[in-house]
């Protein structure tokens, strides 16, 4: 489905040249991928280079076997690969329904348009004529940037941390929408994510550190080695303490 | 009528035939229909071109229309139109200018319109000015609008003028007396090397008089705009000022907020907003599978509607 070859992104910091990421090689071919690793290891720009927000310097990206590297973020779009910001966008005037319609590529009725809405736990009827401005909380906008996702329907669906922000009672949900995505949807999830229960639902999990992919497997092959640095990075950090 | 007045009548009023209820339409200069109502009465001025609209008191759930056409290039047409709202009234009034201009030399309407609204009557008043026409004339509106608003009276006016205008200096005074409110909802988009001027001033006067002056523009081309906004505070009341314009191509919008408290518990916002479409709502809308062009277009129908 997606295949990234040897994707490297270089930017100039302090007049030098730094690696965001290096030499990525990846295969997506489940339906359920987790992105994980520490802040700053290369998650979201990847997400972005797939999207085609951000153009790597150098490799190439492979969708459904064609050659997308130097497709623009809308041919993108039109192939069928979607994007949910890990900070949603706010619109003056722009309302809920006039995104989730934008999203669906034609007018809904009103009745699937807020069907989407309840997907992700909002009350269709408060928000649907709602404008995406700053009335809304963090979290609102985050549920809005999943449903309309989810309104794409599109071959692969990329999230940059769809938790963030949200609050406990609401994440609940959040894993109830992705299993139920993941029950349903035609294509592949793409979620980059450091919640322990989204990684579970996972078919697979692909570590992203330092700009390079550290591990890909399964949970049971990915997660105790995961959980075992962390744990070890821990103690290092208590040795300093004490 | 013909097909013209028709078009332009839709343009300006929403209308897509001789409206119910009262209304007044000139074309040209001239009369050219009028209905009044038990409730709505319409005479024309004997002393200066314009008619006096009387609204009698309790008057529910009425409406007036009054646009305006020109069409006959060089036309300089001058209008007073003065509105009495009785005591209690609940009303909607639409105005609105739609010039054609076919010829070389400039086509203008200036309509001075003032206001008398009674105690605790209701009034919503819509306007909107259009301008077309192969012509190579300026289309020129410079509207007036002067507010006298009672005790308690209410009104909200929204003012648009989306295409076509090459000139236009809009001046809105009003003078509000205790628990009065006015909203003013202002809407512009200017093209090619187009001129449009606001300059709002709103006394608040009266104890627990409200104002609130929202103005949203977008500046294309070479277009300019100017906004003044000003709220006089003279009594414990609160007002509120905001202007916000997307600027595209070599667009220019000077934007100058004013307040001026007079009085301790007077309570005075104002915001300004200018800029380009931020570069990250083009960005969502085109991981949307729209192009760049649809998703400033998207970007711009929503901001002014």
């Amino acid at each position: 489905m997606l295949e990234l070859q040897d994707i490297c992104y270089q930017v100039t910091e302090d007049s030098k040249e730094k690696g965001i990421l290096k030499h990525v090689n990846l295969k997506i071919e489940d339906s359920f991928v987790a992105i994980t690793g520490p802040n700053g290891g290369g998650k979201s720009t990847m997400a972005k280079i797939i999207a085609g927000i951000i153009k790597p310097t150098s490799g190439k990206i492979l969708f459904n076997g064609e050659d997308i590297t130097e497709l623009s973020i809308t041919e993108r779009a039109n192939k069928g690969i979607s994007f949910a910001f890990q900070q949603p966008v706010r619109f003056k005037g722009l309302t809920v329904l006039d995104l989730i319609n934008m999203a669906h590529g034609e007018t809904l009725s009103l009745n699937k348009a807020c069907h989407y809405l309840s997907e992700v736990g909002l009350c269709a009827k408060d928000y649907i004529n709602r404008e995406i401005n700053s009335s809304l909380s963090g979290g609102e906008l985050k549920r809005i940037e999943i449903a309309m996702i989810i309104a794409r329907g599109t071959k692969l669906s990329i999230f940059d941390e769809p938790e963030a922000g949200i609050d406990l009672w609401s994440f609940n949900n959040l894993i109830r929408v992705f299993e139920d995505m993941r029950e349903k949807i035609q294509g592949s999830i793409m979620i980059i994510s450091h919640q322990e229960r989204i990684l579970n639902i996972a078919d697979r999990i692909v570590v992203l550190a330092d700009g390079e992919v550290r591990a890909l497997g399964t949970k049971e092959e990915v997660l105790p080695e995961l959980f075992h640095a962390s744990a070890e990075a821990c103690s290092t950090l208590m040795d300093k303490i004490v | 009528m013909d097909q013209l007045q028709m078009h332009m009548l839709k343009k300006v009023a929403d209308l897509h035939s001789v409206p119910e209820g009262a209304y007044n339409i000139r074309d040209n200069g001239t009369l050219a229909g009028r209905n009044t109502t038990a409730n709505i009465d319409i005479i024309s001025k004997e002393d200066k071109p314009g008619i006096d609209i009387v609204i009698k008191p309790g008057t529910k759930n009425e409406s007036v229309h009054i646009p305006v056409i020109v069409s006959q290039s060089g036309l300089k047409d001058l209008v007073y139109n003065d509105f009495y709202i009785g005591e209690d009234a609940d009303v909607v009034i639409v105005a609105g200018c739609g010039i054609h201009c076919g010829g070389s030399e400039d086509t203008e309407h200036d309509g001075i319109h003032t206001f008398h609204i009674g105690k605790n009557a209701k009034v919503k008043y819509v306007e909107k000015h259009y301008g077309e026409g192969e012509g190579s004339g300026g289309r020129i509106l410079n509207p007036t609008t002067i507010v006298y608003i009672d005790e308690n009276g209410y009104m909200e006016m929204e003012t648009t003028q989306i295409k076509g205008v090459d000139s236009t200096i809009r001046d809105t005074k009003a003078e509000l007396k205790d628990g009065a409110t006015l909203i003013i909802k202002e809407k512009i988009m200017t093209h090619e090397e187009q001129y449009a001027e606001t300059n709002f001033q709103v006394d608040l006067n009266g104890v627990g008089a409200t104002t609130d002056v929202v103005s949203r523009s977008v500046a294309k081309g070479k277009s300019r705009q100017v906004f003044n906004s000003k709220i006089c505070g003279n009594n414990q009341c609160y007002g509120h000022t905001e202007c916000d314009a997307i600027l595209m191509d070599e667009g220019h919008v000077n934007a100058v907020p004013s307040l001026d408290a007079n009085h301790l518990d007077a309570s005075l916002i104002h915001e300004a907003a200018i800029g380009k479409i931020a570069g990250e709502q083009l960005i969502k809308l085109m991981t949307l599978g729209l192009t760049e062009q649809e998703a400033e277009e998207q970007i711009i129908n929503g901001f002014l509607k």
